[in-house]
C-alpha cells in the first residue's frame, strides 16, 4: 500500500478539491482519510453512505468535585495552563484549558481532583464511490486533533490495509496535526497558489516535510491569477529538486462543482478538469518509483 | 478591543482582513496587530520592516543522571508518554512533553529540575507609524503552537487597541487565540465548503462566549445559504467584499487593498465600529 497525502501549509489553496478528483481519477482499489479533522470538508464531494460512528475520546480532562473541595487553591497554584477557575466562591476546571496532565490530582491533599474521560469528537466510516472514506469530526474548541487524526488514519489502515492506495487530505498548517498526518507516509502533494503567502506557507511545510521521509511534490492552483508568482515557484521547485506535477487553472467550474457536490472532473470537461488529469497521470508515474524504491 | 480574526476554514482571507483592518486603524490611532496562526504566519509578509526576535520557550525536564534511582514514578505519571525509564537511564521525547511539571513533582529523588526549551520566536516590529506587529512563528518542525500564541498575546497585554489573526481550524490554536477577545470577525467565502466551516467557527466562537460577526470574502454573489445563516443564528453581516482579479492580484503581491484603493479603507473602518456594537462587547 501506498501512503500519500495531499497537504498545503497555507489553508484554501484547494486540497480538497484536488484530493476528490484524483480518487477518481487514480488507478487501483483505494482508501480515503479526512485528516483535517477541525473542518472536513471531503464529505461534502462524495455524498458519502454511512457504515459506522465511533466515539473519540482524546486525553482525560480534570475534575473537581466541588462538594468536598477544601479550597486549599493548590490546583490552581500548580495548573500551567490556567485550567482552574475560582467562580461563584467554588474551584472549576475549564475543560477547553485542560490538557489533560493530572498535576492537579497529584498535588490536590483532599484528592477531590480526577481524570475523567472526555469524547472530543468521533470518526465515520463510510463508502463513496471510490471507495472507503474515514472521516472524522473534532467538537468544536476540542483539543487533540494530533491525535484524532492518528485514530482516522489507524482506522483506514485497519479496515482496508489490503488497498492499493491510501489518499489522504490534510490539514492547513505545520503543527501538531499536519505532524501526525505526514508520519508515515511515502508521497505528499504540497499544493500552492500563487501568492506571497502561498510561497511563504509552501517553503515552512516542506521544511517540516524534510525532517520525515515522504517523497515530496508540488502542484500550483489557480497558477494563471499570478503569473509573476507561479514563475518563483517553478525556479524555486527546481532549485530545490522538487518534482512541480500539475498546474491547475482558475476556473469557475471548480466552485460550481463544489455547489453540486462533486469533484470537479465529474462536472465535464473544464480546463481545471483536464489540468488535474494532467497532474494525476504525472502523479501515477511519481508514485510508481515511490513504489519501486520501497 | 482585542478583536480577533478567524474562520474555519483556510484560506478565506482572514489574513487579508487582519491586516486591512489594522492599516486603516493605524493612520489615525495606534494599533497593535498580532500574528496567532504560528504555524504558518503571514502578516509579516503584507508589513515588511526589520524585527527585533525574541525566543519563546518552554520548560521541559532534564535529568539529573546520578541523583535518578530510575524508580519510574515520572513516567509512570506522565500522561503523554514522553519519559521511558529504563533500568540504566531515562529516554525523554521532548515533542510529546507539554511542559506541566509533573515529573518534577513526583521525582522521589529530586532529580529532575527543568530547562528551557525553544519552540519559537516572536518578532516585533513597527512597520508604519502608529502600527506594532507582533508576529508569532512556531519553529518548524515543533508540534506547540500553543505556548507560541500564549506569548505572543502577552506581548499586547495592555495595549488599547489589538487586532489578532488566528490559524483556522477549530481546535487549540483557534481556542488560544480567541480566549479573552472581546469581539471576533469570522471570515467566510461563498462556497458551501466556507458555509460548513463557518458554522463550526460560529460554534467555537459561541462555546467561549465571543461575541462574533461575519465577513464574506470573494463573494460571487451566490451567497444566499450563507445570508440565511447568518439570519438564523443573529450573525451581523459586517462586510461583503466581491471576487475581483484586482483585489485578487493586490493580496497575492502581498500588498493592502486599503492602500492600493484607499476608497475601501471607510468600509474597513466600519466593520471596527461595528465590532464595538456587537450584542455583548462592552
Amino acid at each position: 500500500m501506498i501512503r500519500f497525502a495531499v497537504i498545503s501549509g497555507k489553508g484554501g489553496t484547494g486540497k480538497t478539491m484536488v484530493t476528490a478528483a484524483l480518487a477518481c481519477l487514480l488507478k487501483g482499489n483505494l482508501v480515503l482519510a479526512d485528516c483535517d479533522v477541525d473542518a472536513a470538508n471531503l464529505e461534502l464531494l462524495f455524498s458519502p453512505e454511512l457504515i459506522r460512528t465511533d466515539p473519540f475520546t482524546g486525553m482525560k480532562c480534570a475534575v473537581i468535585d466541588p462538594s468536598i473541595c477544601v479550597l486549599c487553591g493548590e490546583c490552581e497554584a500548580y495548573c500551567r495552563f490556567d485550567a482552574v477557575e475560582w467562580k461563584d466562591g467554588m474551584y472549576s476546571i475549564n475543560p477547553y484549558r485542560c490538557e489533560g496532565c493530572a498535576v492537579c490530582t497529584y498535588v490536590c491533599p483532599a484528592s477531590v481532583v480526577s481524570m475523567q474521560p472526555r469524547q472530543t469528537g468521533e470518526i465515520k466510516y463510510s463508502k463513496t464511490s471510490c471507495g472507503h472514506l474515514v472521516h472524522a469530526r473534532l467538537l468544536p474548541g476540542a483539543g487533540n486533533s494530533g491525535l484524532l487524526v492518528h485514530a482516522v488514519k489507524k482506522i483506514a489502515m485497519e479496515r482496508d490495509g489490503t488497498c492499493d492506495l491510501f489518499l489522504i487530505d490534510g490539514p492547513p498548517g505545520t503543527g501538531c496535526p499536519l505532524i501526525s498526518t505526514i508520519s508515515g507516509t511515502d508521497a505528499v502533494l504540497v499544493v500552492t497558489e500563487p501568492s506571497v503567502s502561498g510561497i511563504h506557507d509552501l517553503k515552512r511545510v516542506v521544511t517540516v516535510c524534510r525532517q520525515f521521509r515522504p517523497r515530496i511534490l508540488v502542484a500550483i492552483n489557480r497558477f494563471d491569477l499570478d503569473a509573476f508568482q507561479a514563475g518563483e515557484i517553478e525556479v524555486w521547485c527546481r532549485t530545490e529538486k522538487i518534482p512541480l506535477i500539475g498546474k491547475i487553472p482558475f476556473d469557475p467550474a471548480v466552485i460550481q462543482a463544489v455547489r453540486e457536490g462533486i469533484p470537479v472532473t465529474r462536472a465535464g470537461t473544464s480546463p481545471a478538469a483536464q489540468a488535474i488529469q494532467i497532474l494525476a497521470a504525472n502523479l501515477e508515474q511519481e508514485l510508481k518509483h515511490v513504489g519501486n524504491s520501497r | 478591543m482585542k478583536l480577533a480574526i478567524a474562520s474555519g476554514k483556510g484560506g478565506t482571507g482572514k489574513s487579508m482582513v487582519a491586516a486591512n483592518l489594522a492599516y486603516t486603524l493605524a493612520l489615525t490611532e495606534p494599533v497593535t496587530i498580532v500574528d496567532c496562526d504560528v504555524e504558518e504566519p503571514n502578516l509579516h509578509l503584507f508589513f515588511p520592516a526589520t524585527a527585533t526576535g525574541k525566543d519563546v520557550t518552554v520548560p521541559v525536564p532534564a535529568i539529573v543522571e546520578f541523583a535518578c534511582k530510575h524508580c519510574g514514578k515520572c513516567s509512570e505519571f506522565c500522561q503523554f508518554g514522553a519519559l521511558t525509564v529504563l533500568p540504566d537511564r531515562v529516554l525523554f521525547f521532548s515533542e510529546l512533553c507539554h511542559s506541566c511539571g509533573g515529573c518534577t513533582l513526583v521525582c522521589p529523588k529530586g532529580a529532575i529540575h527543568e530547562e528551557p526549551k525553544r519552540v519559537g520566536v516572536l518578532e516585533l516590529s513597527a512597520p508604519l507609524p502608529g502600527l506594532k506587529l507582533i508576529s508569532g512563528t512556531l519553529d518548524a518542525g515543533s508540534p506547540h503552537a500553543v505556548p507560541v500564541i500564549r506569548d505572543a498575546k502577552k506581548q499586547a497585554a495592555g495595549d488599547p487597541e489589538v487586532i489578532l489573526d488566528t490559524a483556522p481550524g477549530t481546535s487549540c490554536p483557534v481556542v488560544e487565540a480567541l480566549d479573552g477577545c472581546d469581539a471576533c470577525i469570522l471570515v467566510t467565502e461563498s462556497t458551501p465548503f466556507g458555509l460548513h466551516d463557518l458554522q463550526l467557527a460560529v460554534d467555537v466562537a459561541a462555546r467561549l462566549g465571543v461575541p462574533a460577526g461575519v465577513v464574506i470574502n470573494r463573494s460571487d454573489g451566490k451567497d444566499k445559504a450563507t445570508l440565511q445563516f447568518c439570519i438564523d443564528h443573529d450573525l451581523d453581516i459586517l462586510l461583503t467584499i466581491p471576487f475581483d482579479r484586482e483585489i485578487a492580484a493586490i493580496q497575492s503581491r502581498g500588498d493592502l487593498l486599503c492602500r492600493v484603493r484607499p476608497e475601501w479603507q471607510k468600509d474597513f473602518l466600519a466593520i471596527f465600529l461595528k465590532c464595538r456594537a456587537l450584542p455583548g462587547v462592552e
